[in-house]
């Protein structure tokens, strides 16, 4: 599926809650479903920074697609990073660094996206690019 | 019961009445800031709207109409603290800029290499960060008091810790983090006996606390309005005027100078020394109107529904299993820190603010404090006296959803 298949799949599975609370339970299973990130990746380089709990992002290329791995604390965060780890993994890079990532709004929960500070889900999408940049350049 | 009347304070803060996703507010992050009453939003309006101009320079009606505002605000502070004379109270941008202050004239004139500055384990990163470039740019040694498991501050440490090389304790009045009132009085005398001066950090007392800098004998003071219902980007410092007069200046520009030549420049005096450039004058003139609403209400008071407050937050809050109240210090003030067992304080407050609840997660602003507890942080709920029983109860019902929906 392209990244916005993906997209638009996540949208749909959002248009079944009509309120808050069947949203968050919904991203909280979410977060507990996530497969558990390896110790081994738990180190201070995938942390990342901007965010009030710990987030770690780890990422690999297997035959010239990027792959993430994600845990946090927290389980919203949790859940919330399991939606983009669903978007962005198994992608080139090249369409990584295209993709406009528009299921955060449309699901309504852009202000999460905002929330630089609190959460990082935005510093966790900008580093998902920078992983990407970083393998386009190893490969040029 | 209180002698106040809460439901008729409530209507005179307008944010109150504000939804916030779909609920009615329920504002408990008054530690964090205070919302501000009408008084203070029309003084801010009518400064603006009728008599806006540069303050001590001016000859005109209105530049002399805004001064006298701005210095009645000076007097009004005076009162507030107790302090002997006006030229002791010096306008800052709030709490960090005044620590900043002592610590970037008095710290830097007087403080050498193998001295000692001694802060506390509560700290707020200001009252931190500020002492620690100090210690770098000197060269001083910095020392700090333990706290016991309930939050309160070990004396007998802070005792043996005290020499002929201490020559600056810097201590906060009232935690931020955990409500500790701190026995300061004691503090500032031990400290005396040594010959060391004392900074104490009035942000989290100035609301709560009636604070009088002369009994207590501090040789410095510093708050910020923000968090007594008065404007942000307002703060005071007060300090002793012997050693304000001893200390050197700390911005340069106008206001702060009596004759400039391009061969020296001589120094204004008190307290315009330390306040270069046009000030805040807008939110110094509208602090008066908070202080005065403060008083008009009696701060006793005030401290005694806060107390009714926070009594009724920790017996309701110890109910909730699995939920640890942390900081349980013999004085407090209406501030409640905890944790739940199993779950982060940013998951408790999300599912918080979507309920209209807004509390503070994380390790505010004092990380070394969260690393003494072993906690990545806690969820706060700090409450002011505009807050209720039943918005107590609410929050009550929240962290019941929060464990329902995250455990
Ligand atoms: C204990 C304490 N000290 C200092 C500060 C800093 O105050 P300001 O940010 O207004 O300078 C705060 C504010 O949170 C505080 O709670």
């Amino acid at each position: 599926m392209t990244i916005n298949e993906i997209q638009d799949e996540i949208i749909e599975e959002f248009e079944l809650f009509d309120d808050w609370e069947g949203k968050y339970e919904y991203i909280i299973d979410l977060g507990k479903k996530l497969p558990k990130l390896a110790d081994e990746h738990k180190n201070q380089d995938n942390i990342i920074k901007g965010c009030q709990s710990i987030v770690w992002l780890h990422a690999y290329k297997k035959d010239d697609k990027l792959h993430f791995e994600a845990d946090s604390e927290a389980i919203i965060v949790k859940g919330l990073v399991s939606m983009l780890v669903k978007v962005m993994t198994n992608h080139t890079p090249e369409e990584i660094l295209k993709s406009d990532l528009y299921f955060i709004d449309k699901v309504g929960l852009a202000s999460h996206l905002a929330q630089t500070r609190s959460n990082g889900l935005a510093s966790m999408v900008k580093q998902m690019r920078a992983y990407a940049v970083a393998y386009q350049a190893k490969d040029n | 019961m209180s002698v106040l009347d809460i439901n008729k304070i409530r209507q005179d803060f307008p944010i109150l009445d504000e939804k916030v996703n779909g609920r009615d507010l329920v504002y408990f992050d008054n530690a964090a800031t205070t919302q501000k009453p009408f008084v203070v939003l029309e003084a801010l309006a009518n400064y603006y709207g009728h008599y806006n101009a540069n303050i001590h320079r001016g000859i005109h009606f209105l530049a002399e109409k805004a001064t006298s505002a701005f210095e009645d605000s000076r007097t009004t502070i005076q009162k507030f603290l107790n302090a002997a004379q006006k030229e002791e109270i010096i306008f800052t941008y709030g709490t960090t800029d005044g620590i900043n202050l002592v610590a970037q004239t008095y710290g830097r004139k007087f403080l050498k290499e193998g001295d000692e500055i001694i802060i506390s384990t509560l700290e707020h990163h200001s009252n931190i960060v500020p002492w620690q470039m100090l210690c770098e740019e000197k060269g001083c040694v910095l020392r700090v008091i333990p706290i016991d498991d309930k939050g309160d501050l070990i004396l007998e440490e802070y005792e043996k810790m005290l020499s002929e090389k201490t020559k600056f304790v810097s201590v906060v009045h009232v935690s931020n983090a955990l409500g500790t009132i701190n026995d300061v009085k004691f503090i500032i005398d031990k400290a005396h006996e040594v010959g060391a001066k004392v900074l104490i950090d009035g942000a989290q007392a100035s609301s709560h606390i009636t604070i009088d800098v002369q009994t207590l004998d501090a040789d410095f003071y510093a708050f910020s309005a923000h968090k007594l219902f008065g404007p942000t980007g307002m703060g005071v410092l007060y300090g002793k005027l012997d050693i304000l007069n001893a200390m050197p200046p700390y911005r340069g520009g106008g206001e702060m100078i009596k004759e400039v030549t391009f061969e020296k420049t001589t120094y204004n005096e008190l307290p315009y020394k330390f306040e270069a450039g046009t000030p805040n004058i807008a939110d110094v003139v509208a602090v008066k109107f908070a202080i005065d609403y403060i008083n008009e209400l009696g701060k006793e008071n005030i401290a005694a529904y806060e107390d009714e407050l926070l009594k009724y937050a920790t017996d309701q809050l110890s109910e909730i299993s699995g939920l640890r109240i942390i900081g349980q210090a013999k004085e407090k003030v209406s501030v409640v820190s905890f944790v739940l067992d199993g779950i982060h304080p940013q998951d408790v407050g999300v599912i918080l603010d979507q309920q209209g609840i807004a509390i503070r997660t994380g390790h505010h602003c004092t990380q070394p404090l969260m690393n003494r507890l072993g906690l990545p942080g806690t969820s706060r709920a700090s409450f002011a006296v505009y807050n209720t029983k039943p918005e107590i109860d609410k929050l009550v019902a929240g962290i019941h959803k929060v464990k329902k929906m995250v455990l």
